[in-house]
């Protein structure tokens, strides 16, 4: 493993496979009466968020209090920084707090690269979001719940995502899970498709290990699994597409666009969902659509990264959380 | 004031020669001259060229002292072989009225280390809605001729015709910051394959394109001359290479850092690659390099945007635009485009310094090195190799992308109407 998780393009399919796999034991974790490990007693780690997102914030909270690490919240606003204060400062004293891992989320892309290379910190540095950039643990817990339900959570162990055909629709220009999820599915050997009207895919987009369809309809039969990526109402505004109306038609998921899929297909979604924009109710709530699964999966993710980055070594890996709970 | 000979210095590149300086001007220009009592500068090898001229710099004062005065500014031009530097109006207050810019002539005659002329805004606070007293700050003691609303662009289109037709009566220029706002609002960096990975605001080519393809055609439209700021595109090239061909008046500047650096540098996310307009492609930087050999674009520009450490140190976002140039201008284009074999060194002394004056009317500069012309003058050690160590600027800034990069050549000697500036590489 790296020493810090900025972008999941610096993944190699066997540090992805790792992750993966190490997640399972944390998934098991959470099977058990006492739901705690104590493999980071003693580590802290700050959740350092310059933008609102407690979905993000409370998953990162879990998976750090399950592995028995302090856990400090850093939310900017209401905080000096809201002040004024500069991202360095912020940084310098969270190192003077002796942080080991710090979380974040920032509004500018780039943000965690630079808190990592700049030489403010010691500590591991994990993207919790950055601008339109990268979400690398919403993708690796992506990555995570297709291989539970495409190849199985026993029998996918040490394998990758070789051969499925994954379809990302929606807001790919501004969407930060979209890049990461390009990268880490393309390094885990699945095959992507991004769908979107023109407007909403960036210009260079040509350069990524990926097709691009302007037609949801011509993809949905071929797509093992089906992305949908929340679309903001603002987008309209700055005239990326017509109307709500325009949009839900050609590019949201309904009950009978699903039917087009195979049968073993899943729906997903990183949430938050707009209902009746990108997604009916009727698919977000069918047994198809793995949303509240990915949820859970992204305590298991992000206590796999941590206890990577912070615990473990490449080696002692495989039975190690469950080890450590026995001897102690 | 006392004599001073330079000996065996290669004039313009060519063959050795001498240079008497008697006072402010050149006495003599020969081989094998004596004068009693002169002070004489070996310099075989090295390369003797008329004082360089900027034609676009931020010296920031008044307003953002923290980050360059009149006078530190002067004295990075000055060690960067500049004789003159042509300042930007962007100051707080804006450099709009007679006062201001008679404010930025006053300074700049205070510090004698290069001359400055001051640069008028086109419109009131850069509004781009009200011209500025154009006359005024021409008729004032500063004699403004370039206006410019740099940092901003004239968009409007009646604003920008006006302004091109108005300067005609005192023989003024509109030097063209191109930038469509609407096609670059939340811009970061070039739009295009690094833009598209890294997630940061696109600022696309089409939207300098577009406004210098519509000024080019309004310049000629109204009989006016037209001068566009750091080109930065290939496209940008042909256009104005198609404007020069129907013999209208445009002319175009390329900034050093233009022709070297590319937006793959935005990778790091490091700000201090962080510059309006953005970094191009490797296309655009062969592309600029070409035109600039081949008279497309008139001459070099540093665009010295001096910017305090605390707003560079920061995330790509937060970060302000610009990098400072005047330092290292001239070994920027003795490598990309001197020791490529684009230019020779009467080329360069074309590009920094007698086309920046006539673009800018400026008297006394961009002038033959002849005997009864005044002695502003520059030494350069073509042969020198080195790192650059911003630590060592004379510039109250830092904000330089290429520290620790070896660039080629050194200016040794800066002389100002016969007074030296900068001896041996440093500021006298």
């Amino acid at each position: 493993m790296k020493r810090h998780l900025i972008s999941a393009a610096d993944l190699t399919r066997d540090d992805a496979v790792l992750i993966l796999d190490t997640a399972e034991e944390m998934a098991r974790v959470a099977d058990r009466p006492i739901k705690k490990l104590p493999t980071l007693r003693g580590r802290t780690v700050v959740n350092l968020f310059f933008e609102d997102s407690t979905r993000t914030r409370i998953s990162f909270e879990a998976a750090a209090k399950r592995l028995s690490a302090d856990v400090i919240n850093f939310s900017a606003k209401g905080s000096s920084v809201s002040k004024g204060e500069s991202l360095k400062d912020t940084a310098l004293t969270l190192e003077a707090m002796g942080a080991d891992a710090v979380v974040i989320r920032h509004g500018a892309s780039g943000a965690p690269y630079r808190l990592a290379t700049s030489g403010w910190i010691d500590g591991a540095v994990v993207n919790a979001g950055d601008g339109t950039h990268e979400h690398p643990t919403q993708a690796l817990l992506d990555a995570f719940t297709m291989r539970r339900r495409l190849v199985g959570a026993d029998t996918g162990l040490g394998r990758d995502l070789d051969g499925r055909r994954i379809t990302i629709v929606g807001d790919i220009l501004h969407s930060r899970v979209a890049r990461s999820n390009v990268h880490l599915l393309t390094t885990l050997g699945a095959h992507v498709t991004l769908v979107a009207p023109p407007t909403l895919v960036p210009v260079g987009v040509e350069k990524w290990p990926c097709d691009v369809s302007y037609s949801l309809d011509d993809v949905l039969a071929k797509s093992d699994a089906v992305m949908m990526l929340r679309v903001q109402r603002e987008r309209m505004n700055a005239a990326y597409f017509p109307t709500e109306r325009e949009y839900s038609r050609r590019y949201g998921l309904d009950g009978e666009r699903m039917a087009k899929m195979p049968e073993h297909a899943i729906v997903m979604h990183p949430g938050p969902m707009v209902r009746g924009m990108e997604i009916t109710a009727e698919v977000a709530d069918s047994d198809r659509c793995t949303v509240v699964e990915q949820v859970a999966n992204g305590v298991s993710i992000r206590m796999a990264v941590l206890y990577l980055l912070l615990g473990g070594s490449d080696t002692a890996l495989s039975a190690a959380p469950a080890r450590t709970e026995e001897n102690k | 004031m006392s004599k001073i000979i330079i000996r065996g210095a290669r004039i313009l590149g060519g063959e050795p020669g001498d240079v008497l300086i008697d006072g402010e001007t050149i006495a003599e220009v020969g081989t094998g001259i004596e004068a009693e009592g002169a002070t004489v500068i070996e310099a075989e090898g090295q390369i003797l060229l008329p004082g360089l001229v900027d034609l676009h710099t931020h010296l920031r004062e008044p307003g953002r002292e923290d980050s360059e005065t009149v006078l530190t500014g002067t004295k990075a031009a000055a060690v960067g072989g500049f004789t003159a530097v042509h300042a930007m109006a962007n100051t707080f207050p804006v450099a709009d009225t007679a006062g201001v810019v008679e404010q930025v002539w006053r300074l700049g005659k205070e510090s004698g280390y290069c001359d400055v002329q001051p640069v008028g805004a086109v419109t009131v606070g850069l509004e781009g809605k009200q011209l500025a007293e154009l006359g005024a700050m021409h008729d004032s003691a500063a004699g403004v001729k370039v206006f410019s609303d740099d940092g901003k662009c004239v968009d409007d289109a009646v604003i920008m015709r006006r302004a091109l037709e108005y300067v005609k009566a005192f023989d003024g220029v509109v030097a063209q910051h191109a930038q469509e706002p609407r096609l670059t609002e939340g811009a970061q960096m070039n739009e295009g394959i690094v833009s598209a990975e890294l997630g940061l605001g696109g600022w696309p080519a089409v939207a300098e394109e577009s406004i210098i393809a519509r000024d080019v055609l309004l310049a000629a439209h109204v009989g006016s001359r037209v001068h566009i700021c750091h080109l930065s595109t290939a496209g940008s090239v042909e256009i104005v290479r198609w404007a020069k061909s129907k013999g209208w008046n445009v002319t175009a500047e390329v900034t050093p850092h233009h022709l070297l650096l590319t937006d793959e540098l935005v990778r790091t996310y490091n700000p201090v690659y962080k510059v309006n307009p953005p970094l191009r492609t490797e296309a655009d930087v062969l592309a600029l390099r070409e035109a600039l050999a081949d008279g497309t674009i008139d001459c070099v520009a540093t665009d010295h945007a001096p910017h305090p450490h605390e707003d560079k140190d920061c995330e790509w976002a937060a970060a302000a635009m610009g990098m400072v140039g005047l330092e290292t201008a001239l070994s920027v284009v003795q490598q990309t485009m001197v020791d490529t074999g684009l230019i020779d060194w009467a080329g360069v002394a074309d590009r920094m310094s007698f086309r920046p004056a006539a673009i800018g009317r400026l008297e006394g500069h961009g002038r033959p090195v002849s005997a009864g012309e005044p002695a502003n003058l520059t030494l350069v050690d073509p042969a020198y190799r080195g790192a650059v160590d911003p630590a060592g600027f004379a510039s109250r800034s830092r904000n330089t992308p290429y520290e620790g990069r070896e660039l080629p050549g050194r200016v040794t000697h800066t002389f100002l109407r016969g007074r030296a500036t900068v001896v041996d590489g440093k500021l006298a």
